[in-house]
């Protein structure tokens, strides 16, 4: 080989594993990627079944029931619910009517199977998806005792 | 009267900064000489200032001074002294004051040991560091002044995170801190050589035991780290892919780069512009890791609304950094010109490849960390990158990296023979092969992945010793027994044995630990038993005790195994008084082999405790390969070529610099 044909065969391999290295990375990234969802948009089927995803909300009070080591709760953000099912040791500042988000699957029977519960380090600190979903649901509210208040007597619906 | 002293010296330390960035950078350009030499004299008389600033603050926390809104929002009556002084970096502006601290102390550093240095360069590169040390005076006076007034004081303070409340918490910042820090001596020589027009093999030779020695303390902040969030945040993990680790992580991979790209610059006068490029990179991901991590931005992006100042000067800064770095880059680099050239097999495309991985796996620790910011701050909606995600684009990156460790030391410069190569290293493959089979086979199960990891681990290990034995082999010429030739052999290479054998470690230690860890959630109470991983477990008590500032229930839980006792634990869940956030201490049995750690989860209303039990195999070689890696970073740094030589070379570098100028 040349030298210069050497040298073009290097540069050749270097752009092409690099082609490949990024091809990579970004396939990961793709199918690594955990969206979330709000109560509101899981009651609208809005969320995939059979992969995972985020759900956020405040734990209603009076919700957490154990048995042994697993525990039910429900995650609301105050207009919709999602009953949530968990297996194991909750984080330290999991606590009822605390934000709290959970990582996991829907399943067929409408309950969403948790693999990771996140509550974090702080009692003032909300898990900012926690948040994102009360907003939003507020928003929301306020969007439907507007058209609520135009068409019927607020509070027929639930 | 102390805080507004504090703040006062810190306004003297940004005149004297302004002073050390513009002066000696001007003398150096106009050649005046006696301008460039108030460099060292600006550089040591800063280091004063902030280190009194410093003391201030420490002052102000040891005294519990509430009527300083910084500490009444960090520590408390209760605090205990060591933590009092150690919560002066338990937040945002306390954290910016010890970044300054610690520039300023590499900064005199620099100052002191470069009497061999021509002075041009010596001015130049403390100039740039006076400049950075502007940027973060500047922002630390205009948006987060540690000193800022309480009006009217608070009674007590709010006290100091609870997580932050462990020995290891005490010393891990400061050291990651020395470790961010550190790189931009390396930046600072890169943008002096950058102007100065010399970027040879000389200027690599200057700056690699400064990198290696930033590297150092960044291995061991991250590493104990990683030891506290094991052992503190009672869950067991020891990495957790969260954005503050990615912060830390990214910038050590691009600096572990760095230290190899030096290798090639220094030895045969390559990869001089991708060099000064990974410099200004490690940097300037140290610069976004500190913002990162202690601007607020990672708990939601909105919090920069609270304080919108910050986040634009923090936008600023980094562009001002990056931007000039960048445009110095592009001006300068082209009239470098290239090293000698190199064929396909040979060490410099070994190390090319290295750069490679490197560089790209940040690329993916960056994307898969800034990506979720970035939509969330554009209102795109809000996703999250997991574990899942890192952990295959490092698989990816570090099989082949690990593979070719074992076979970039051994190979020569230039160009080198295939044939020859594998004839040499063909028993290191066997032996690997085996020991992968049996490592796996003694643990009582073999998987393809594990085995994977395992074989990596003992190529490494395998082709360490073929180097080794190959360079203590009696040469003609060479003389003397094998201590005698093992005296010959340089610290840097030696050192570079050293860290690669700590990296062959540390992949036994992730291997084994993944693939063999047991866990188990189970109800407890006294006198209640479990089972794992050959280990039975038995509570023997359950009682309250009282810590200084702290209420907790603690369990008395005693491990054994074949009917012996090894270990009783007390694992124990705190409840802080005043934040009032319970915490989980988990009581762990180390050793060399395993560990055994508990942790309670929450109490039943029958006053049984849920209790996590885990069995963890190897997981000390986890820590171990980072401080084997460590010392092997001591000893290249300490290497004698990198002082002996300079005096020389250092005439040959001021004649040119002096041209340039």
């Amino acid at each position: 080989m040349k030298p210069r044909h050497k040298r073009a065969a290097i540069v050749l391999g270097v752009l092409s594993a690099v082609g490949m290295a990024v091809a990579l990375v970004l396939n990961a990234f793709n199918s690594n990627l955990v969206f979330f969802y709000t109560p509101v948009q899981i009651a609208a089927k809005e969320a995939p079944q059979g992969r995972t995803f985020r759900v956020g909300g405040l734990v209603e009070a009076g919700s957490v029931k154990r048995e042994g080591v697993t525990v039910n709760f429900i995650v609301t953000d105050t207009l919709k619910t999602v009953p949530v099912r968990y297996e194991g040791v909750l984080p330290d500042l999991f606590k009822e009517g605390k934000g709290v988000v959970a990582q996991g699957q829907l399943g067929a029977d409408g309950v969403f199977a948790a693999r990771e519960v996140l509550a974090k380090h702080d009692e003032n600190y909300m898990p900012p998806e926690a948040a994102d979903a009360l907003q939003q649901a507020e928003k929301m509210r306020n969007k439907m005792a507007g058209t609520l208040a135009a068409t019927e007597p607020a509070g027929a619906k639930k | 009267m102390i805080p507004e002293l504090g703040q006062f010296i810190l306004m003297l330390a940004l005149a004297v900064a302004l002073v050390q960035g513009i002066v000696p950078m001007v003398g150096a350009q106009r050649g005046r000489a006696d301008w460039m030499a108030l460099a060292r004299p600006a550089a040591w008389l800063q280091f004063t200032l902030v280190l009194l600033a410093y003391f201030c603050l420490t002052a102000s926390f040891v005294r519990h001074d509430f009527s300083v809104l910084y500490v009444a929002s960090n520590s408390n009556s209760a605090l205990p002294l060591p933590y009092r002084v150690a919560a002066v970096w338990g937040g945002h502006e306390g954290s910016l004051l010890l970044w300054v601290l610690m520039l300023s102390v590499w900064t005199v550093a620099v100052a002191r040991y470069s009497r061999s240095l021509p002075l041009v360069f010596v001015a130049r590169i403390l100039a740039v560091l006076g400049l950075v040390s502007v940027g973060f005076l500047l922002f630390m006076l205009v948006t987060s002044n540690p000193f800022d007034r309480l009006i009217p004081a608070a009674v007590d303070g709010r006290d100091l995170n609870p997580l932050l409340q462990d020995p290891g918490m005490v010393i891990h910042p400061p050291m990651l801190y020395m470790g961010y820090v550190g790189f931009s001596v390396a930046y600072a020589f890169a943008i002096a050589a950058l102007i100065g027009g010399n970027l040879d093999a000389t200027w690599a030779r200057w700056t690699r035991p400064w990198t290696s020695a930033a590297w150092i303390f960044l291995t061991f902040g991250i590493g104990l780290g990683s030891w506290w969030a094991y052992n503190e945040l009672g869950w067991g993990g020891w990495w957790f892919w969260d954005p503050v680790e990615n912060a830390s992580f990214m910038p050590w991979l691009v600096g572990t780069a760095l230290i190899h790209s030096l290798a090639v610059t220094e030895k045969r006068g390559g990869f001089k512009v991708w060099t000064v490029l990974l410099a200004i990179m490690a940097f300037s991901l140290s610069l976004l890791g500190t913002f990162l991590v202690r601007s607020g931005v990672l708990s939601s992006v909105h919090s920069f609304a609270t304080d919108p100042r910050r986040g634009l000067f923090i936008l600023a800064f980094l562009v001002i950094v990056i931007g000039a770095s960048l445009i110095l880059y592009a001006w300068r680099a082209p009239r470098v010109g290239l090293g000698q050239r190199f064929g396909l097999f040979s060490k410099e495309s070994m190390l090319l490849v290295n750069n490679m991985l490197l560089v790209t796996a940040c690329g993916g620790v960056l994307l898969g960390t800034l990506y979720p910011l970035f939509l969330d701050a554009m209102g795109m909606g809000k996703i999250s990158v997991g574990p899942p995600y890192f952990d295959t684009v490092f698989v990816l990156m570090m099989a082949p990296l690990l593979l070719l460790m074992g076979v970039g030391p051994l190979m020569r410069w230039k160009q080198d023979d295939a044939g020859s190569l594998a004839r040499r290293l063909r028993w290191a493959l066997v032996f690997a092969i085996v020991a992968a089979l049996l490592s796996g086979w003694l643990m009582g199960r073999i998987s393809p992945a594990t085995t994977g990891g395992l074989f990596l681990a003992w190529w490494i290990v395998a082709a360490i010793s073929v180097d080794l034995i190959e360079r203590l082999k009696p040469k003609p010429g060479m003389g003397g027994s094998i201590v005698g030739r093992a005296r010959l052999l340089p610290r840097a290479m030696v050192g570079m044995m050293v860290a690669h054998l700590g990296v062959a470690v540390f992949a036994f230690g992730v291997a084994m630990v993944k693939t063999y860890e047991t866990e188990r959630d189970v109800k407890m109470g006294p006198d209640a038993s479990t089972d794992i991983a050959g280990f039975h477990f038995r509570m023997l008590s359950l009682k309250d005790v009282q810590g200084p500032n702290y209420a907790a229930a603690q369990a008395e839980i005693e491990v054994s195994r074949d009917g012996k006792v090894i270990a009783l634990l007390a694992p124990e869940k705190r409840i802080y008084r005043v934040q009032n956030n319970p915490m989980t201490e988990a009581a762990v049995d180390s050793s060399l082999l395993r560990d055994l750690y508990i942790s309670m989860g929450e109490q039943l209303p029958t006053g049984e405790w849920i209790v996590r039990v885990q069995h963890k195999p190897f997981i000390a070689m986890v820590w171990g390969g980072c401080l084997v890696m460590m010392l092997g970073g001591l000893l290249a740094a300490s290497d004698r070529r990198y002082r002996a030589r300079q005096t020389r070379s250092a005439a040959i570098g001021g004649a040119t610099a002096g041209r340039a100028a």
